[in-house]
């Protein structure tokens, strides 16, 4: 593979000025979105997701429901606008479809769907913005978004892509890299570091795998600590608005002229 | 080793966490065990998924925790709860979960031989048997074969009503009774949908507020509100008109009227994005604020707006 791009230089910087092990900056979201139970918008550098998750609800299709546990049902949307060449992909383009069904595997495990026999929990995906790592922002956003519906996991799932230039390992790829080198995505659950998805596209030396597969797994770990930071501080804030409604006496009982229907 | 690069910073939002941010080694969790101390009065833990809590040996896991080698862990984000030996997390914004007993606002979504379907904003459609209702002529009667023939008249697809859980089937779906002359169909009014966590278990969950306006909150998240009807009226002379209890017609209701229902209404949607707990207390108080500000009933949908109704009460989420 020869590219016209220098994926590492002597300096040992990559193109858009990061070291090898240094991951983009990520910003996370966990906002109200309209309706929907749970919500989370998460950057990775220039790759941008969005979301939101329903349920568990009622079942739409009651064929598709499970007597024991809870169905997830991923669906994705690409923005036209999202990637260098607009192009609008249909709901059913392949590669979506693909990126959908693995996403719902990877949480399969996670999500503890017996408790919810005969429901639905519906996860949508949206895509605003992509340079490369797609697959892991999904994941990564869509934990967020479980966890800010109230819907019970086993842990955090952790996901970053990790590629090998040469001989060395690179992690949190970029479009540009992406097209370049081989790489991997790996989604770890941080607290026992078992291993819901490792997928590959392209071919990988099978010595190199060992060390990168170990160094994703790693940084798994380091987003793990940024989406939890994102997770408390969200829950502090709820926390602390509903503490200051319920305290007594916040709200002092002044000339109480509304009446509860139970006393006329 | 591994490390983020500060690059790029697009969004305004990357400020509004971690305000002190320390080099990743530096941050290591502190795992802690929990002691029968840990669990002092007054201090409130939160945690978050995959979080370990407490040893299984000494403490019981409840709702939101899972064992794990020998471990309670955590599988929501919340606020720990302990009662003895029972831990549960409580998670901070969830679906309802119902209880034997709560009194909740539905909408029928499907009618099926000799039962109804009720959204109740919970994880299934709740279930509203045909004994379980009032029937016309006589308040305790059996229900007979015609009264399966015309259940649309009684309820409809879409129909909004007040009922109370009565139990449980084998798979969690709760089952809902009408059996009372204070539930039943809803007119006259609108519905607003809050996070269910907003509204607590109160005395009663029938509201008058001076304004005119009734509230019924439902302790799914759905809240009734609507114009206001004189008990007297409600019951009406029998103790139970089928005519009266299932029309599909509103009463005349005048425009101011229409406006304080406009406005309570409002007031609960801008309190709930605030994430404020509904009381009738706080209620009013917004409600006297709002027509003291003197703007039309939609201006307080405004965020500028909204922000101030919360900081005149003195809730919300602090920044």
């Amino acid at each position: 593979m020869s590219s016209r791009i220098e994926i590492l230089n002597d300096g040992g910087f990559r193109s858009d000025g990061r070291k090898q092990y240094e991951l983009r900056d990520i910003t996370i979201d966990l906002s109200q979105q309209g309706t929907a139970d749970g919500s989370a918008m998460i950057t990775h550098g220039l790759t941008q997701v969005l979301v939101t998750v329903f349920g568990p609800r009622e079942a739409k299709m009651r064929s598709q429901t499970l007597h024991d546990r809870a169905v997830l049902n991923v669906e994705m949307s690409v923005a036209p606008f999202s990637t260098g060449d607009r192009r609008k992909r249909s709901r059913a383009d392949r590669r979506i479809l693909e990126l959908s069904a693995m996403i719902a595997s990877t949480f399969e495990p996670v999500v503890q769907t017996t408790l919810y026999p005969r429901s639905q929990i519906d996860i949508y995906i949206h895509v605003i913005q992509q340079d490369g790592s797609l697959l892991p922002a999904c994941i990564n956003a869509t934990t967020l978004a479980l966890i800010t519906a109230g819907v019970p996991l086993h842990d955090f799932v952790c996901a970053v892509t990790g590629g090998v230039h040469s001989t060395s390992p690179l992690l949190d790829l970029t479009t540009l890299e992406e097209n370049d080198v081989p790489h991997m995505t790996v989604a770890v659950m941080p607290r026992t570091r078992k291993v819901t998805l490792v997928t590959m596209e392209t071919r990988l030396h099978v010595e190199r795998f060992r060390e990168l597969f170990e160094l994703a797994c790693e940084a798994g770990q380091t987003i793990h600590k940024e989406m939890k930071a994102a997770v408390k501080e969200r829950t502090v804030a709820l926390v602390g608005a509903i503490d200051a409604g319920s305290k007594p006496g916040v709200v002092d009982e002044r000339d109480r002229d509304v009446f509860m229907g139970e006393s006329i | 080793m591994i490390c983020f690069a500060s690059f790029p910073a697009t969004s305004d939002a990357s400020g509004s966490y971690g305000t002190t941010r320390h080099h990743p080694d530096v941050e290591d969790d502190v795992r802690m065990d929990l002691d029968e101390d840990d669990f002092e009065e007054g201090v409130q833990r939160l945690t978050v998924p995959g979080e370990s809590i407490t040893s299984s040996h000494a403490f019981m896991r409840g709702h939101g925790t899972y064992v794990d080698d020998e471990e309670v862990i955590a599988s929501v984000a919340g606020t720990v709860e302990r009662v003895n030996k029972l831990i549960t997390v409580r998670a901070v914004r969830s679906r309802y979960n119902p209880e034997v007993g709560d009194l909740v606002v539905g909408r029928i979504t499907e009618v099926q031989p000799r039962r109804w379907k009720v959204d109740a904003n919970s994880r299934q459609d709740a279930v509203l048997m045909l004994s379980s209702v009032n029937l016309p002529g006589g308040v305790q009667r059996r229900k007979l074969e015609s009264d399966e023939l015309q259940m649309r008249t009684f309820f409809e697809e879409g129909d909004l009503l007040v009922a109370e859980v009565q139990a449980f089937f084998a798979d969690g779906a709760m089952s809902l009774h009408t059996r009372s002359l204070r539930y039943g169909k809803l007119r006259n009014g609108q519905l607003v949908t809050v996070p269910p966590i907003l509204i607590r278990r109160l005395k009663s969950h029938f509201v008058s507020l001076p304004c005119g306006v009734d509230l019924i909150l439902g302790l799914n998240g759905y809240i009734w509100v609507s114009k206001h009807v004189k008990q007297s009226d409600q019951e009406g002379e029998e103790g139970f008109d089928a005519e009266a209890v299932y029309s599909n017609k509103n009463d005349e209701i005048d425009d101011a009227t229409r406006a304080a229902i406009a406005r309570v209404s409002n007031i609960i949607k801008v309190l709930a994005s605030h994430f404020v707990p509904l009381t009738d207390a706080v209620l009013l108080e917004a409600y006297e604020w709002a027509v003291d500000q003197e703007n039309s009933v939609k201006d307080l949908l405004a965020d500028e707006t909204g922000e101030n109704l919360v900081a005149s009460i003195g809730l919300g989420i602090r920044p």
